[in-house]
């Protein structure tokens, strides 16, 4: 297969960035969409010019390093997929392809395809924890935990915190991120005690960074690889609630 | 933004279902004007009660629109770069159209209270004649119209605004989604056709 690329292309962070076009050729349909950029990058290292930098770890999709977005849609076209796990068949020969990095004020773009995904770390130092004394491992049935709510916690446990939610929503909210994170702890035992000081203080955190408001405008969930429900914003703005005085 | 939605959707609500009154006739529909003006008299004396329910709406409004500013703020200022290629948004078109449709709805109140409440942009524009009123504005094509308009934007806004808002006040829909999806839009199409009938009936000489 053959495609047309338009990459945007930018030096580093103090760069101002151009979208560059570039042939590919020799691409065969089952190749992620990450194996057809390293076509790209090799036949741009044989020029002698600069790779297009992108961020990739697993190729697996459960890490959530890769993310950017293709012809608008955060991961590409394909439903509860990765970047990575994305295969050029989805693509028509002879297509030109728009590959941009995730946009919103706190995530900076390093360089190329590359965002500073750090703001998502912050998020979690404030509140996406469980304080457990240290000690000998507890026993493995000592906590019980109904099949619903394990299910509920596991729902949103599967976010790999990539970003596509904050680069599809309209308003650059990262509540689904938040949600998610706040949720999975919310609805275990172990997450009780801190359960109402964590959802105000991720949501403070969140708003801090410059993040924008849900609007339930739902473009997170629909390109969510993980397929996290809207529900777990929900069921953070109860904690939140709960918590105020 | 949630609960000064639901205030002002049981007033939405309401004065659409008092509006219909106009197709019992307008002994009726003048009627219920002036008990409404009485609600509570002795104790509030006239027009102690719309003034109160004037006041709180106004409020509402004006936290409403508030908070609609500053997320509309927060999304600008949370993505300063533009994608080049972007897919139209998923959400749908009562999703998209929440901020100009909010926009439209806000210029047709004022419009609307000078109209009706006021009444210093009616033909008639006497109190106590609602029926009058009502005719003798939307005998003109372009009042009628511009209700209409208004309305049409009203009804998405709800549609929207009432999932959004459950949302909002912490209630998980989970499988119960196409429940509550349902409730939303019967509301919302509810209130738009009970709004549209009287333009339209004032229009087509059905209410003269």
């Amino acid at each position: 297969m053959r495609f047309t690329l338009r990459i945007w292309r930018q030096r580093d962070r103090d760069d101002t960035g151009a979208m560059v076009s570039y042939p590919v050729d020799h691409v065969s349909p089952d190749m992620s969409f990450l194996e057809m950029l390293d076509v790209l990058n090799e036949e741009l290292v044989r020029r002698g010019e600069e790779p297009v930098a992108f961020d990739h770890d697993c190729r697996e999709g459960i890490c959530g390093a890769c993310g950017m977005m293709i012809n608008g849609m955060a991961h590409g076209p394909q439903r509860a997929t990765t970047a990575c796990q994305l295969s050029m068949r989805h693509f028509a020969d002879g297509d030109t392809i728009t590959v941009e990095p995730w946009r919103a004020r706190p995530f900076g773009v390093i360089k190329d395809l590359v965002v500073d995904r750090s703001a998502f770390d912050r998020i979690i130092a404030s509140g996406g924890y469980v304080s457990v004394p240290a000690g000998s491992a507890p026993d493995a049935h000592a906590l019980p935990v109904s099949t619903s709510s394990a299910e509920a916690s596991f729902e949103a446990a599967v976010c790999i915190g990539c970003g596509a939610c904050v680069a599809a929503c309209p308003n650059g909210s990262a509540m689904l991120f938040t949600a998610a994170k706040a949720t999975h702890l919310g609805l275990l035992p172990q997450g009780q005690p801190e359960r109402y000081v964590r959802a105000a203080e991720m949501v403070r955190t969140h708003d801090e960074l410059g993040f924008g408001g849900c609007t339930s405008m739902g473009e997170c969930t629909a390109v969510c690889p993980k397929s996290i429900p809207l529900d777990v914003i929900s069921r953070l703005n109860r904690d939140l609630l709960h918590g105020q005085p | 933004m949630a609960v000064t939605g639901a205030v002002l959707l049981v007033f939405v609500v309401t004065h659409m279902l008092a509006n219909l009154k106009i197709f019992v006739g307008a002994t009726a529909l003048d009627g219920y004007g002036r008990w409404l003006h009485s609600l509570a008299e002795p104790a509030l004396g006239h027009d102690g009660f719309v003034w109160i329910a004037r006041v709180v709406l106004l409020l509402c409004v004006a936290l409403h629109i508030t908070a609609a500013v500053q997320l509309t703020r927060r999304a600008h200022r949370a993505r300063p770069f533009r994608y080049r290629h972007r897919r139209p948004v998923l959400g749908g078109y009562a999703a998209r159209t929440m901020r100009w449709g909010g926009v439209v709805i806000a210029l047709f109140v004022v419009y609307h209270v000078l109209d009706m409440t006021v009444g210093v942009l009616n033909p008639n524009g006497i109190a106590g004649q609602d029926y009058r009123d009502i005719t003798a504005s939307f005998g003109r094509w372009y009042a009628a119209a511009f209700t209409m308009i208004a309305v049409l934007a009203l009804g998405p806004h709800i549609r929207h605004g009432l999932c959004g808002a459950l949302r909002s006040l912490g209630v998980p829909i989970g499988r119960g989604r196409r429940v509550v999806d349902a409730v939303a839009i019967g509301v919302a199409v509810t209130v738009t056709a009970g709004f549209l009938s009287v333009p339209l009936a004032v229009l087509t000489g059905m209410v003269r």
